[in-house]
């Protein structure tokens, strides 16, 4: 037994197929950490199960060891969500992205998100349709232009954190595809989690949306643009750390640390148990390169509740219903009003 | 004790072979409870019995009103009963509505016992006879046998010592009535108040009044003279196989088949499923079996429904859903997956008058056709069906057998009309069923040879390779599979090899399942009767009633549409002529014709209503009659 010691490598997790993602899709990276972080969590191949929908990212359980399955778009959640239900003992991740989550199976996503099983959901957001060659998606920007959106998107934009608080989730989290080591403890933090995980990473696709989130990775403006959320710690963000949040009433406001009359005890203590405050984080949604004054952009983990799990509760009872012992066959036969004719 | 082991002096008893009787009143007066009680009764004193609910698809439509009115009805008799009947033989009218909306099937010199306090000026109003025009008074019933009681106020007068309000004393009318009813067919009243009082343990003072309103409407029957006179009626036990028996509608017998196909096979059960009228009893049933180690998972909708339960089956789980048309259609592209993954699904599908939502709460079975082709691509799936509610256990059954021992999701057609119907099961021993093997792939060593997920055995089946199982990590999913290896490919000729593999798979389950049989008549003749579903039991009667006619038919019961039986083409060439009485507008026909290019006669009835038997038996005196 050897091999229950030995803790396996990313490469232990890497499949014999060759990934077919675009060179310089965000895919790659995500793929690596993902392995990487199941080596991390001592994980075993076989206990690992990724389930996907379609769309680029969906291809992801092909390049992973372990256990997979492809299903269908939108519904990788109803799939994993049976699995979990079923073997509660699984490790069972889903791929998706924002088209299969957000779009076609927006319905599935909020029921599990609410039921709270005890899946890891990596959601792809490109902000673009990429299988089907770049039509715009629920995350699309309002005036983008596609193939489907000559004249700019008239689609009021989903926001994934804001969807997936406001149904219930239990651990919410974003990463940007280039933060690799980042995103690897986040992956953890959300495998350890008990309940529904929800990392929604900021994806670039190169061929059909490239740069859709320059803004918060550009080297000279993502200090500015973007804010790393850590648990008990200020709200602190810019070049030279010298910018903070600090709530004036209900309104998040940004305060230049400089400014004399600015202590550093009145700024924003990010909790990341509290949901009012996560809420508010949510609507951290500010476009950049719109007019006039913006937000930074949050990334990390929004919001973590301890709350029971579907599968458990399930099992619960099951084993109230079983305490006196399992049915047997003859007993669910014969049921509970019978007669006898001899 | 009460004395109804007394007869009565000196009434004439008048022996029946069958009884049809149907409960009618508003749906707020237990007649569903009402006409349980009576089945019961009759079961454990022997009788063979059918029963049918019919209520309203509006939870509490107007009281009094023809659309308020819930029916309940059954057939029981001294020899095998096939269905609840059509006509009645009795016709218990709690009100005015209830007379005017089943008067028309009652049979002609037919005995109606009516609560008289039901046909007051309002109900009369209600029921659109109006005020004053009283059917019980002006001759509307002059060619029936009419009992006009008040059972209300005797009711009433009966129980006025209990102490309880006038409401929960009207409640028990319905209790009145059914000792009325016990009376008139030689029947005991012990059933019922054993019933009473274990439904009623926590309420002694609720029981009690029930019970004295059903001694209290024994005695009335007992005692008055317009009974005495008339007579009572007694049909003698049907002399059914020893053994014991449960009761069971469709929707009951089918979850309990899976459960027991899930125990039998040493797997778990897991129903994923979306509320739809006519199948939702399935859901219901099996959630209550947590005893049993069934989960069940009520969905967001029907396709999460479905693939929750494509990923319990990966997960290993003995996995099904239950749902109707509507939600078979919606199901469609999942089951299409399952086809491609090759696991083992079951997938109850109760039929309804369609399309769209069509008729929710009524029988039809039109989907055959969606069952057979109702995938894109090349996707075949095995389909069965069943024939009576009894039979719905055996074919859910089977349908589990055959999806875990050839790794394909398998459609199991019941409807409406079985699926709230129902009758004595004989309860089978668990050594009676048949096994279940399921076909589970092994651990492998880190040297052995790379897993091979579609490999298959001779029958064309691959393995049952489930996650947490060493060395047998795999991905599968919609993408066309590579022949035993099952990654991802285009290849032209492998997707040409691989539809066909698909198809053999399950055409080869024809090797594995009964050759058709005869169910009556000869096995050569001039007409064969081919049904299917639950078209069975007025087929068989009228059937029945043809040979002893002295017509040549028989009647053959269609359980495997896909694939046939495989002598089922050569069995229809030994009849000149062969009937198909469906209720839709001829699918099992066209796939006959297609299959043995035969030119069969077709019999159709699209009404949201079963056959009845004379309408089968007109059809085939009319054939015969040309041949």
């Amino acid at each position: 037994m050897t091999d229950t010691l030995t803790k396996l490598t990313a490469k232990d997790f890497t499949s014999n197929q060759e990934p077919k993602w675009c060179a310089g899709c965000g895919d790659h990276a995500v793929l690596q950490q993902l392995k990487s972080a199941m080596a991390d969590l001592g994980l075993k191949t076989e206990e690992v199960v990724v389930v996907s929908g379609i769309g680029c990212s969906s291809r992801l359980p092909y390049y992973v060891a372990t256990y997979g399955i492809h299903g269908i778009h939108g519904r990788a959640l109803p799939v994993a969500s049976g699995l979990k239900a079923a073997r509660p003992e699984l490790s069972v991740w889903v791929a998706t992205g924002d088209g299969d989550a957000l779009s076609i199976g927006g319905n599935h996503y909020i029921h599990t998100i609410r039921r709270n099983p005890d899946l890891n959901i990596i959601l792809l957001n490109n902000e673009i349709y990429g299988l089907t060659k770049g039509q715009y998606s629920p995350t699309s920007k309002i005036g983008q232009r596609t193939v489907t959106s000559p004249n700019g998107v008239v689609d009021y934009p989903m926001n994934t954190i804001a969807l997936t608080l406001g149904s219930g989730g239990t651990f919410v989290a974003r990463v940007m595809d280039r933060d690799g080591k980042f995103m690897r403890e986040i992956f953890k933090r959300a495998s350890e989690h008990r309940g529904t995980s929800l990392v929604e990473i900021y994806q670039n696709c190169p061929i059909f949306n490239d740069g859709a989130f320059t803004p918060f990775t550009d080297r000279e403006r993502k200090a500015d643009t973007t804010i790393y959320l850590e648990h008990g710690k200020p709200l602190i963000f810019g070049k030279e750390s010298d910018k903070g949040i600090k709530l004036d009433g209900f309104t998040p406001v940004v305060v230049d640390l400089n400014d004399p009359k600015v202590s550093r005890d009145d700024l924003w203590i990010h909790d990341e148990n509290d949901f009012i405050k996560a809420n508010m984080l949510s609507r951290f949604f500010d476009d950049p390169d719109a007019e006039g004054d913006y937000l930074p952009r949050p990334f990390g983990i929004f919001y973590v509740e301890d709350r029971f799990t579907y599968e458990d509760a399930l099992t619960a009872q099951v084993e109230k219903a079983q305490e006196n012992g399992e049915g047997t066959l003859e007993e669910l036969l014969a049921g509970k009003s019978t007669w006898t004719i001899k | 004790m009460t004395d109804t082991t007394t007869t009565n002096k000196g009434v004439n008893v008048t022996p029946k072979t069958s009884v049809t009787v149907l409960f009618a009143g508003d749906s707020g007066d237990g007649m569903q409870l009402t006409g349980t009680q009576f089945a019961n009764t009759v079961a454990v004193y022997g009788s063979d019995i059918n029963t049918f609910p019919n209520f309203p698809s509006e939870i509490r439509a107007p009281a009094g009103t023809i659309s308020g009115v819930s029916g309940f009805q059954m057939q029981f008799g001294s020899q095998s009963v096939y269905t609840p009947g059509a006509k009645f033989d009795v016709l218990i009218a709690m009100n005015a509505a209830a007379l005017k909306a089943n008067l028309n099937k009652l049979h002609h010199g037919g005995i109606i016992i009516a609560d008289s306090d039901g046909f007051d000026g309002k109900n009369l109003r209600l029921s659109g006879y109006g005020e004053g025009n009283n059917p019980l008074e002006d001759g509307t019933v002059a060619d029936y046998t009419v009992f006009s009681v008040p059972v209300v106020s005797l009711t009433r007068k009966a129980l006025a010592d209990t102490g309880l309000s006038v409401k929960n004393i009207d409640r028990c009318k319905n209790m009145f009535i059914l000792g009325i009813l016990y009376w008139l067919y030689s029947l005991p009243i012990d059933t019922t108040i054993t019933t009473l009082q274990t439904k009623f343990k926590n309420k002694a003072d609720i029981a009690d009044a029930n019970i004295k309103a059903v001694t209290a409407g024994y005695n009335f029957g007992d005692e008055t003279e317009m009974f005495a006179q008339f007579g009572r009626f007694s049909v003698a036990p049907a002399g059914k196989q020893p053994g014991t028996y449960r009761r069971v509608t469709g929707n009951e017998a089918a979850a309990i088949g899976l459960a027991a196909a899930a125990k039998k096979a040493g797997l778990k059960l897991f129903l994923g499923s979306y509320p739809i009228t006519p199948a939702t009893e399935i859901l219901q049933t099996l959630s209550n079996l947590k005893k049993w180690g069934v989960k069940t998972f009520q969905a967001e909708d029907e396709i999460a429904g479905v693939l929750s339960s494509i990923g319990a089956s990966y997960g290993g789980a003995m996995a099904a859903t239950s749902t109707s048309g509507p939600g078979l259609a919606l199901k469609s592209e999942a089951l299409g997956l399952a086809v491609i993954m090759e696991i083992p699904l079951v997938v109850v599908n109760v039929q309804r008058g369609g399309p769209s939502t069509g008729l929710p709460t009524k029988p039809e079975q039109s989907d055959l056709f969606i069952s057979m082709y109702g995938r894109h691509g090349e996707a075949p799936m095995p389909i069965i069906s069943a024939h009576s509610p009894v039979d719905c256990f055996y074919a859910a059954y089977e349908a589990a057998k055959l999806s875990v021992e050839h790794m394909t999701p398998v459609i199991c057609l019941t409807d409406g009309y079985l699926a709230f119907s129902s009758e004595p099961m004989l309860i089978p021993s668990p050594a009676e069923l048949s096994g279940i093997k399921p076909v589970f792939a092994k651990e492998r060593a880190a040297d052995d040879a790379p897993y091979l997920p579609y490999k298959r055995n001779e029958m064309g089946v691959r393995d049952w390779a489930v996650p947490g199982t060493k060395g047998l990590e795999h991905r599968i999913g919609g993408l066309e599979k590579a022949n035993e290896t099952g990654n991802v490919s285009h290849d032209p000729a492998n997707h040409a090899l691989m539809t066909k593999l698909r198809a053999e798979k399950v055409e080869k389950i024809a090797d594995c399942i009964p050759l058709q049989t005869i169910d009556n008549g000869t096995e050569k003749g001039d007409l064969l009767v081919l049904g299917w579903g639950s078209t069975y039991g007025a087929i068989k009667i009228a059937v029945d009633r043809a040979i002893k006619a002295g017509h040549s038919v028989s009647h053959a019961h269609v359980r495997y549409l896909n694939p046939f039986p495989k002598n089922l083409g050569t069995m229809l060439g030994n009849y000149k002529k062969v009937l198909i009485p469906e209720n839709n507008c001829g699918q099992l026909l066209m796939m006959i014709r297609d299959r043995y290019l035969i030119e069969p006669i077709a019999f159709n009835k699209v009404e949201g209503l079963p056959f009845n038997e004379m309408e089968i038996e007109a059809k085939i005196t009319d054939i015969v009659k040309e041949l």
